[in-house]
């Protein structure tokens, strides 16, 4: 079932946690809200979920409105950031909760309870907990009991409040995959909150770039990776260089880089910034174009790449990634001045 | 550098020693001796100052008491506490202070008050007159003052213990599609069952010892407006300090009752904690 948000704001007293917002996940669609904490992205899903009502603004179900509607009818499954399993119940009776509430004539017998749960329980490959109760289990499988439970009302929707955010690194990398997979098998729309882009760019068909209650950028994995639209997510989407600088006549000074700018033909200059991600400045030892001479600080090997820490001579640190390779071809040494240039540099001009 | 904990022994023999006595100076003894007092004539005379038609009224008024007093606060502290824990609403704090009024005001004021809203001369005593209604110096009077006194108990209990759940369970309750009832019923109540219990123990406890508000509203007429703890004085100003006794015994082992049952309770929350984390403990071995 596809969702909507249509203009939402909710506001904590002083505080705007969601900022008219608009948005749109197809049916059958996995879609990630990422952002820093207090960028509104866990409101926004509490808003969609029911459990908080916007200030302004409306939630569509399927095309329609959904904004005064209950949370208890509009049937959405939730995952809670921890869980919020009922710790008084055993895991069988967690996952049989949603069922057993339902008005008698809508209930499915003890028998078609029993057989649902076991196939629910063997999908997150937990049937063998069963009696226990949630304080026996570890994270994972709390979190994965959190989402047979979430399931087993048949939900419309799926929404998951960040579903890895309490796990240890290496669960949450399995959890991540395995979610992926489900999501392949059953093609349930789903949204989930992180603030981890890894996470986002590695789970989610589209990702939403949440900050300070507002949308900075929708698209798929590889476009907000490659294109990112606003400097606030070429920030959050790893590391990077920023040259503080001016765009002028077509021509861009951006701290030590000077670089062609036609995109600004104007006389009178700009405010502007330039991007570049630490893979995409180059090193040398000859002097090339546009570039500019710094200091070796430090190198760091990381798997495939070696870190290179550099100091131009204003005294500002660059990061730069080479492959392992390239560092073994020209062994720079540290104190070495070594030329740089920017291969790709993504120029912001700052708004008026 | 000497740990606290490397205090000698001759030193931490004196403070057990010293708390042991002071425990058994001031509560054992006492204890003991109204129980000695109460069988001082012989078993014959206790019962017969318990069999005492005025004695068994007085104890029949005091289970009445109790008998509304709890299940009214426990809805009450229900209600009061699920507000507090769960919601943000203007004069939340102001609700949390006036729940604490009748532990900060003396038991003989909040009886005054009484009197001066219900009383014959007091705020409502011309209306109440008119219909006939007679509420200070007859049991409603004794009622409405236990209320008032035993009023925390419940509630001053649970806020803590709701707080400590939080509401996350509740939530996912509602999503699963619970009613209210539904959601109170199986998360809401097992979740403070323990806390609600000791609360009710201990609005009992107060309940049926309550003196100071019930004295000044009761008018002490005897059969019909003594509870135990008014008879226990009644018969201790009339120098039958046997029979005061044999009555106060009555009262005391309430008391050791209820204090078994807060134990058990305590006990039986604990081992239930106590359950859930060992066996947790195996899970990881297993």
């Amino acid at each position: 079932m596809s969702i909507e948000v249509r203009n939402v704001t909710k506001r904590f007293g002083d505080f705007t946690a969601v900022d008219g917002v608009s948005l749109r996940v197809p049916d059958g669609e996995l879609v990630a809200l990422l952002g820093p904490s207090g960028s509104g992205k866990t409101s926004l899903l509490r808003i969609i979920a029911g459990l908080e009502r916007p200030d302004a603004g409306q939630v569509l179900f399927e095309g329609q409105d959904a904004t005064r509607r209950q949370a208890k009818e509009r049937r959405v499954g939730f995952v809670f950031q921890h869980y919020a399993l009922f710790r008084h119940m055993s895991v069988f009776e967690n996952v049989a909760f949603g069922l057993r509430v339902r008005p008698r004539r809508l209930r499915p017998s003890e028998a078609e309870i029993r057989e649902k749960v076991r196939g629910l329980l063997r999908m997150v490959q937990l049937e063998w907990l069963a009696d226990r109760r949630p304080s026996q289990l570890s994270g994972g499988q709390r979190q994965r009991v959190a989402l047979a439970r979430a399931l087993a009302v048949e939900p419309r929707v799926l929404l998951l409040d960040e579903p890895f955010g309490s796990l240890d690194a290496q669960v949450r990398q399995e959890l991540r995959r395995w979610l992926r997979r489900l999501h392949d098998e059953i093609r349930l729309t789903s949204v989930f909150v992180t603030h981890d882009q890894e996470e986002a760019l590695e789970v989610a068909d589209r990702v939403v770039v949440m900050n300070q209650g507002r949308v900075e950028q929708v698209g798929t994995p590889g476009e907000i990776f490659e294109r990112p639209a606003t400097p606030f997510v070429m920030r959050f989407m790893g590391h990077v260089n920023v040259f503080h600088g001016r765009v002028q006549n077509g021509k861009a000074h951006l701290g030590p880089l000077a670089i062609a700018y036609p995109e600004h033909p104007h006389q009178e200059g700009r405010p502007a910034s330039g991007f570049a991600r630490p893979y995409d400045l180059e090193v040398a030892r000859e002097a090339g174009a546009d570039g500019f001479w710094a200091t070796l600080r430090r190198a760091t090997p990381a798997g495939a790449v070696v870190r290179l820490e550099l100091e131009d001579d204003e005294g500002a640190l660059l990061q730069v990634e080479m492959p392992r390779e390239r560092h073994a071809a020209l062994l720079p040494e540290l104190g070495e001045r070594l030329y740089l240039q920017a291969r790709t540099l993504r120029v912001f001009v700052d708004p008026a | 550098m000497a740990r606290p904990t490397d205090e000698p022994r001759a030193v931490k023999a004196l403070l057990v020693l010293a708390a042991l006595g002071f425990l058994a100076v001031f509560l054992i003894l006492p204890l003991v001796l109204v129980f000695a007092q109460a069988l001082e004539k012989g078993v014959f005379a206790y019962l017969a100052a318990i069999r005492e038609p005025n004695a068994l009224s007085a104890l029949r008024l005091t289970l009445l008491t109790a008998a509304v007093a709890v299940p009214a606060n426990l809805l009450f502290g229900l209600a009061a506490s699920w507000a507090i824990a769960r919601f943000e609403f203007p004069g939340r704090s102001l609700f949390l202070t006036l729940i604490d009024l009748p532990f900060a005001v003396s038991p003989v004021i909040s009886g005054v008050i009484f009197v001066l809203v219900f009383g014959r001369l007091g705020l409502l005593g011309p209306w109440l007159q008119a219909h006939q209604i007679k509420v200070v110096f007859a049991v409603p009077g004794i009622v409405l003052a236990t209320l008032f006194v035993t009023f925390p108990f419940v509630a001053r209990e649970l806020i803590p213990v709701m707080q400590a759940v939080g509401r996350e369970e509740e939530e996912a309750a509602v999503l699963l599609g619970a009613s209210g009832w539904q959601l109170f019923r199986r998360v809401t109540l097992p979740n403070v069952k323990w806390g609600l219990l000791y609360g009710v123990i201990l609005c009992n406890a107060r309940a049926m010892g309550e003196f100071g508000a019930v004295s000044v509203v009761s008018g002490h007429v005897r059969g019909l407006t003594n509870t135990l703890p008014l008879h226990v004085e009644v018969l201790y100003n009339e120098y039958q300090f046997q029979a005061a006794f044999a009555v106060a015994s009555l009262l005391a082992l309430l008391a050791i009752v209820t204090l078994a049952a807060k134990s058990l309770v305590e006990w039986r929350a604990g081992s239930g904690a106590r359950a859930q984390s060992g066996s947790g403990g195996r899970e990881s071995t297993a």
